[in-house]
């Protein structure tokens, strides 16, 4: 097989179904992922260990009570393993994708391999380069995160930083946990925890429940989340795992790592109330505020992005067809909406391809069933977004010294003075004066933050465009030589 | 005097606003989005006499060399992150050295500094065996979008006004005085005595819609800045055949070696050119080229990784010379663009020039500003016939 009709960028719920649907109906993939197994974020497996024994290895049995709808991952899986073995797939695994750009009239993926788990060795170099016509970008998403006092601490993680520990490496990351921010995806974690056998000393969840009472319709519309939702509070009261909402983690305590963490309680107005505070003794803590989109690929392909309420960039996309011909998109890159909804889209845009690349008129009745069930779950979804949104008040958890970004140490104040003194009115001014994001990481751990404090103090949401990433991964320069 | 509004908040734009609101007018700086939005922010913050051979444009830089070191001085180095950090030029053959060597007598001549050098014994992780190195030290960098930024604020203390988010949209000129309004984007108009296009790579489209024309295009560039590694790159570091390129008129890609560090301890590397229009695309291959030449010159550079790349757009005119000077056709419209990858080098010495014409007669610009010549940056120089 020499150039495959389809190049799938993320092997999580989107880009698997996606593959799937597309082998399944004549095309021809590549699947490129990071991971050392298919699953993404949602379905993340242990990775191989490099050495001869393989000692300390971790199984995907392990893992397994971790994880969610296997039934639906094996059969993916197996899919995929087909059409592998019938020379219809290929998949890269342990491939980062450091950009995209225009190659023969389609789209070229260049990737470098990434380092085995544990591995001494540094791979051994160099690029993969796979084009196609067709580009889907189905990169998901990651933790948002925002600063508090101490949340540089070491033992101070995301809730999916947690998550991932537990699910890649079958490690809790600490004995005394809280889990903390807002959203669903705090409960399996802490329940995760404890089944590894962590002691979860409290859920705190920014939101009353009740925040959840104005979007009735679209829970109605969707009864399996309700289950699910009801599954892990049974799951809570098991391990007995107080769940106590209206609270947040107002600041990290500790000298060389964590010790502990102080929670208020929040007023009416989102605002922490100073009275009734109460530190809590940990070795770990996780805050998670949901999750931002990787969009990196697709704005560097050129796609049009748009801003959800909460002032996230999305990709722009009609049944999963990007501003720019030839680019594809699915899952959490178009608006966070979780596993099943990602599967739906994955699929759908997998339609849309077939379509646009052989004319071939798809199964009507699948794709309305599936428009249908996207309709749904997106609605699900917005209504989850407001009822998890971010307090007004998380501010106060912040000082003036609480650094902002911490590759580039920027405290908030030095964000306050640009935005004060030197008229920023934009994320996008802030960096280029404070070089908050200009960093490592590149601003995904602090550009949430920036954009949220330029909402806070400018009194409307952050209008920036979504940050370029053309290199959407560090590369060795050595990995890029031997090519023109 | 009277009021005078500068179309665009880059270095140009800034350094415009300074002098001109010194020089006693009221200003208005315009921009669609905002300080140092546009090249600005995607260049190196190269202030370089090296590059330049005997000529007007080195008599410019020269010129503002002086201005940048007086703005260091009355507005703090600090603020500007001006670096006295030297330029080193290299060849790899001894026919390239032997041309560079008499490019940099030339240089000489009007007052550049050049010395020659053994490279390992400025840059101790350079490559063997090169033919020649020539250290520049009059060399120096600022952080542009920091000047621009600081430079603005020292305008607005005068007076001056920001107005950005907008762009202008329409302008008219009333037939009986050279009174211009601008209408911006957001349904507001701003009127003025002066319009100063500072426009950089737009400079052409901001021309066409005042009425004077002028060709500038956008001419895209790629910089890689690595991950922090301190200070393997101590100065700003480039292969003689950058001036080739520079000054060549091809449409196509480009490449030649700079190399420098930065104060954050990540080395930049660049510079491709190549006429595509405001074609936004990352292309990974002149990434891959910049990569390749970077690590022929420094090849400890081959295990640091990049973390990211940007792109922009430098604003060229065909003769590589800036645009600077009042519109003969426009009564009150002065140019201040077309500084292709020499902006932030020659924008205070630009500012100078405009404050200077803002108040000559229309079509009279003063023969010298700061005893250079205006003649070769006049937009009459491309003559009547331009293309709008």
């Amino acid at each position: 097989m020499t150039g495959a009709d389809v190049v799938v960028v993320g092997a999580g719920p989107a880009g698997l179904a996606c593959a799937v649907t597309a082998v399944r109906h004549g095309l021809t993939v590549d699947l490129v992922d990071a991971g050392w197994a298919v699953g993404g974020q949602y379905w993340r497996h242990p990775a191989p260990v490099e050495g001869a024994d393989g000692a300390g290895a971790v199984t995907a049995g392990e893992v397994a009570h971790l994880h969610h709808d296997l039934p639906t991952y094996r059969a993916l899986c197996s899919r995929l393993e087909e059409a592998v073995a019938a020379g219809r797939a290929r998949t890269f695994l342990g491939h980062e994708v450091w950009t995209v750009g225009r190659r023969d009239g389609g789209w070229e993926v260049a990737a470098t391999q990434r380092r085995a788990a544990g591995g001494r060795h540094a791979p051994g170099g160099g690029e993969l380069r796979v084009a196609a016509p067709a580009l889907v970008v189905a990169t998901g998403a990651y933790d948002t995160s925002l600063p508090f006092r101490g949340w540089d601490l070491p033992g101070v993680m995301t809730a999916g930083g947690l998550q991932a520990l537990l699910k890649g490496h079958a490690v809790a990351a600490g004995r005394r946990v809280a889990v903390a921010g807002s959203g669903p995806f705090l409960l399996p974690v802490a329940v995760g925890l404890a089944e590894s056998g962590a002691e979860v000393v409290g859920v705190y969840e920014a939101n009353p429940p009740t925040r959840w009472g104005r979007h009735l319709p679209a829970v109605a519309r969707n009864v399996a989340k309700l289950a699910e939702g009801a599954e892990y509070a049974a799951a809570l009261a098991r391990h007995r795992i107080p769940l106590r909402t209206g609270r947040m983690v107002v600041e990290a305590l500790g000298t060389d790592r964590v010790e502990a963490v102080t929670v208020a309680r929040l007023d009416a107005t989102g605002r922490p109330r100073p009275d009734g505070r109460t530190t809590v003794a940990v070795d770990a803590v996780g805050v998670g505020w949901g999750f931002t989109p990787v969009v990196d690929l697709a704005v560097t392909a050129g796609c049009a992005t748009t801003r959800t309420d909460d002032g996230r960039h999305v990709v722009a996309e009609t049944e999963g067809r990007t501003s720019v011909e030839g680019v594809y998109t699915a899952g959490e890159t178009t608006g966070v909406g979780g596993a099943a909804l990602a599967l739906a889209e994955g699929e759908r845009t997998a339609y849309s391809v077939l379509a646009d690349r052989t004319g071939h008129d798809p199964d009507a009745a699948r794709l309305r069933h599936l428009d249908r069930r996207i309709a749904a779950l997106r609605s699900f979804a917005a209504a989850m977004a407001q009822a998890h949104a971010v307090p007004a008040g998380w501010v106060d958890a912040t000082a003036a010294e609480t650094l902002v970004c911490r590759c580039e140490e920027v405290p908030r104040a030095a964000v306050d003075h640009a935005l004060r003194d030197r008229e920023a009115r934009d994320a996008r001014q802030v960096k280029q004066l404070t070089r908050a994001g200009m960093g490592w990481c590149q601003g995904r751990v602090c550009e949430a933050g920036c954009r949220a404090l330029v909402a806070d103090r400018i009194g409307r949401p952050d209008r920036s465009a979504a940050t370029e990433r053309l290199v959407a991964m560090p590369v060795r320069m050595r990995d890029l030589l031997g090519t023109p | 005097m009277g009021r005078v509004v500068v179309i665009g908040a880059g270095i140009v734009g800034a350094c415009c606003a300074l002098y001109a609101a010194r020089a006693g007018w009221e200003v208005v700086v315009v921009d669609r989005e905002g300080v140092a939005a546009g090249t600005s922010s995607h260049g190196e913050g190269n202030l370089l006499v090296s590059d330049k051979g005997a000529g007007p444009e080195l008599d410019l830089m020269l010129s503002s060399r002086r201005h940048w070191l007086a703005l260091g001085d009355e507005l703090g180095r600090e603020g500007l992150e001006l670096d006295e950090k030297g330029g080193l030029v290299v060849a790899a053959s001894e026919a390239a050295a032997d041309v560079w060597r008499a490019f940099a007598t030339g240089q000489r001549e009007v007052g550049v500094l050049a010395e020659e050098v053994d490279p390992v014994d400025l840059e101790p992780r350079i490559v063997d065996g090169l033919a020649v190195g020539v250290h520049y030290p009059q060399d120096l960098q600022v952080q542009p979008v920091l000047a621009s930024q600081t430079i603005l604020e020292a305008a607005t203390r005068l007076g001056a006004v920001l107005r950005s988010g907008s762009p202008v949209v329409a302008a008219q000129r009333t037939a009986s005085s050279s009174t211009w309004r601008l209408r911006l984007g957001d349904g507001t108009a701003v009127e003025a005595d002066r319009v100063v296009n500072a426009a950089g790579p737009w400079g052409g489209e901001v021309s066409a819609l005042l009425g004077g024309p002028v060709p500038v295009l956008p001419r895209r560039g790629f910089v890689l800045v690595t991950e922090p590694v301190g200070p393997i790159v101590r100065h700003k570091v480039y292969s003689a055949d950058y001036v080739d390129n520079v000054g060549s008129s091809d449409a196509g890609l480009q490449t030649s070696c700079v190399v420098e560090g930065t104060r954050g301890g990540t080395i930049l590397i660049g510079a491709s050119r190549e006429r595509v229009g405001y074609d936004r695309s990352m292309d990974p291959d002149v990434v891959r080229r910049l990569a390749a030449q970077a690590v022929a010159l420094f090849p400890v550079l081959a295990d640091v990784r990049i973390l990211r790349t940007y792109r922009g757009f430098r604003p060229y005119c065909p003769d590589h010379l800036p645009v600077i000077g009042p519109d003969p056709r426009c009564p009150g419209l002065v140019h201040a663009c077309g500084h292709e990858g020499a902006g932030v080098g020659l924008a205070p010495a630009t500012g100078a020039f405009v404050a200077a014409m803002l108040s000559a007669d229309h079509g009279r610009a003063p023969v010298e500003v700061d005893g250079v010549a205006t003649a070769p940056f006049a937009p009459g120089r491309f003559g009547e016939a331009v293309p709008a």
